[in-house]
């Protein structure tokens, strides 16, 4: 047996070097480059010290932390709630269903509904409010931001509250607690780790969203992701631009410290 | 375990099939085949019928790739995997493959039709004497608008993009060259200027017009345009002329004090592999009554003179589209800025981007 185990573990570990470790590597690589293939810090020195590249990140990091809260607030009474259902599949099903239609898709029939001849300007209409201009604002990205990441944040929600036993609640108000203690006292400590892994699923993705912030937000806001294509596509400086990626990089391993699961010292 | 083996077994048989597969297709579709030209042109920029004439009259096959930026065009012809017979790179880029050795001279006793093209577009700074390239169609950077909301003398020159009316009203093409270029000769300086202190004064002024710009896209203004999303935008004439096929009430203007005199021109990359079909290609394509067909479908400017003639008068005595030579005189054809200027130029783009109110 034990020989089968190292011989079907190989498709893995190939897969891990070819299409995980060898680009990280790469990009890392890269970024020690400048445009001549001289080897060089400069990109890193140009990264920490321009106003420029700094206003970036903490732009990407503002956006994406607000994504995430937004993203939050609505999914936790969203999963709470579905726990009670009896057709939990079903609702399920329909929270999962839109991520099965491209993103692109889904940024252009946003297009449509916030244009100023579209169809959230022209219900405001009924009310007699005059067309505004919807598209490219901070709240347009953010809206369709939320709505793509939303399904991302209530599976794993779901599947923490989900696991969590009718009992504990019981006791929780068999032991005279009230509502409102038992969920801040029992439910939601308990489904952490589901908050955790949300966080990890939003913010992480949320970061370099450029695409939407070209088509939603009209490059009037502007992320990492923006700066990354244009030195790959344009300037062609790829040392420059992985240089941003590997700062995005260790954001997300930041990020993913301080959200994993800790399994020293035995808690849980 | 023993059917996990033979899955695994099946799994790369199939991987070897698919990949002999290709091979096969790649050879039946003549990489190798002197029968066949590769074209590798921007989306729809030829009409299809053209196409069809060609393979009817030359007995060659035509094989259409399509790129969306001179730079991943660049990039694929620099990695050579498929041999383009001919590309349609722009002006600044046909300087830079120029330097990079990507192209191969034209011999002009191969192309008798090159006599078409008007003399004012033949043996210009890109590229001098025509030696690796031939004008395809032409253009100019300038402003749309729709006459519901302003009128042509509220676009007299860069400058009125700056007043106060038009706050959050404008949209400008996504390119650095171009918003840069705006400041650039409103305040009348160089398109393709190199001095620090040039561009940092237009930086600087391009920051009051930030606050007008409602939003920087590129291929999405024709439908926002069309649509009337918005009523004012800086595009390209060829996009200019998309637009206004789609929308009556669209009218397209050159600012006064110079802008930007682009080219797309017809190469034959060093990759070529069938020189004849490429060069009957291109003779096909400078063709008086062909240039004029492709013209109407294409709606750009062409520079064949003979094509003139074919064309309804409304098209060529338009002046938004074909301005005088004197009026050509005063605009700038981009050139090759070398990485560091192209990076300086991209920098101050990124800034204003980020820059509010």
């Amino acid at each position: 047996m034990k020989k089968y185990n190292t011989l079907l573990a190989v498709p893995y570990f190939m897969w891990l070097i070819f299409f995980v470790l060898a680009p990280v590597l790469l990009v890392v690589g890269y970024s020690f480059f400048d445009q001549n293939g001289h080897f060089t810090l400069a990109n890193y020195a140009e990264y920490f010290s321009s106003g420029k590249y700094l206003l970036m990140t903490f732009n990407s990091v503002w956006y994406a932390l607000l994504i995430t809260v937004i993203t939050l607030v609505i999914s936790y009474p969203t999963a709470y709630f579905l726990t009670k259902l009896k057709h939990k599949d079903l609702w399920l099903l329909l929270i999962i269903l839109p991520t099965w239609i491209n993103l692109l898709l889904k940024a252009y029939a946003f297009i449509g509904i916030f244009g100023v001849h579209g169809g959230l300007n022209s219900f405001l209409g009924f009310f007699g409010i005059l067309p505004k201009q919807l598209l490219f604002t901070d709240f347009s990205f953010l809206v369709v931001a939320v709505y793509i990441q939303l399904p991302f944040m209530i599976i794993p929600l779901l599947n923490a509250l989900d696991e969590l036993p009718a009992s504990f609640i019981a006791a929780s108000k068999d032991l005279g607690a009230s509502a409102t203690q038992t969920f801040f006292k029992v439910v939601f400590p308990l489904s952490l780790n589901g908050v955790k892994s949300g966080v990890q699923a939003v913010f992480i993705p949320s970061l370099s969203l450029f695409m939407l912030t070209r088509l939603i937000g009209g490059n009037r806001v502007i992320t990492l992701g923006t700066a990354i294509e244009e030195h790959f596509m344009v300037t062609q400086n790829w040392g420059k631009g992985a240089t941003i990626g590997v700062v995005l990089i260790l954001a997300m391993i930041v990020v993913m410290i301080f959200t994993g699961e800790k399994k020293v010292g035995g808690k849980k | 375990m023993k059917k996990l083996r033979s899955l695994l077994i099946e799994i790369v048989l199939i991987i070897c099939l698919l990949f002999l597969g290709i091979v096969w297709l790649e050879k039946s579709s003549g990489m190798s085949d002197a029968k066949v030209v590769n074209i590798y042109n921007w989306g729809d920029y030829i009409d299809p019928k053209l196409i069809t004439k060609f393979e009817k009259e030359t007995g060659y096959k035509v094989n259409y790739e399509t790129f969306d930026s001179n730079e991943a065009m660049l990039t694929k012809i620099r990695q050579g995997g498929t041999s383009y017979d001919v590309a349609v790179p722009s002006d600044y880029m046909i300087q830079k493959m120029r330097k990079e050795k990507l192209l191969l001279p034209l011999d002009h006793s191969k192309l008798p039709n090159l006599k078409y093209i008007a003399p004012q577009f033949m043996n210009l700074a890109f590229d001098p004497k025509n030696k690796y390239s031939v004008p395809y169609f032409w253009g100019t950077l300038g402003i749309v608008y729709n006459d519901k909301a302003y009128q042509a003398s509220e676009f007299k020159s860069w400058n009125d993009l700056w007043d106060a009316k038009f706050k959050n009203k404008i949209m400008f093409i996504d390119g650095a060259r171009e918003f840069m270029g705006i400041g650039l000769a409103s305040l009348g300086y160089s398109l393709n200027s190199k001095s620090d202190a040039q561009l940092n004064e237009a930086y600087e002024k391009l920051k009051a017009l930030t606050p007008n710009a409602k939003a920087i896209v590129s291929d999405e203004i024709k439908t926002y345009m069309a649509n009337e999303e918005s009523s004012v935008a800086v595009t390209f004439s060829g996009e200019a002329a998309d637009m206004m096929a789609k929308n009556s009430h669209l009218h397209y203007v050159i600012p006064e004090g110079g802008t930007n005199l682009w080219f797309d021109n017809l190469v034959i990359p060093k990759t070529a592999k069938n020189k004849k079909g490429a060069y009957a290609f291109i003779n096909f394509m400078l063709d008086s009554k062909n240039a004029a067909q492709n013209t109407k479908y294409i709606g750009y400017s062409t520079p064949n003179q003979g094509a003139m003639k074919y064309l309804p008068k409304a098209i060529t005595s338009n002046r938004a589209f074909y301005p005088t030579v004197a009026q050509i005189k005063q605009m700038e054809i981009y050139e090759d800025l070398g990485s560091k200027y192209l990076e300086k130029y991209n920098d101050l783009f990124l800034e204003l981007k980020m820059y509010r109110k």
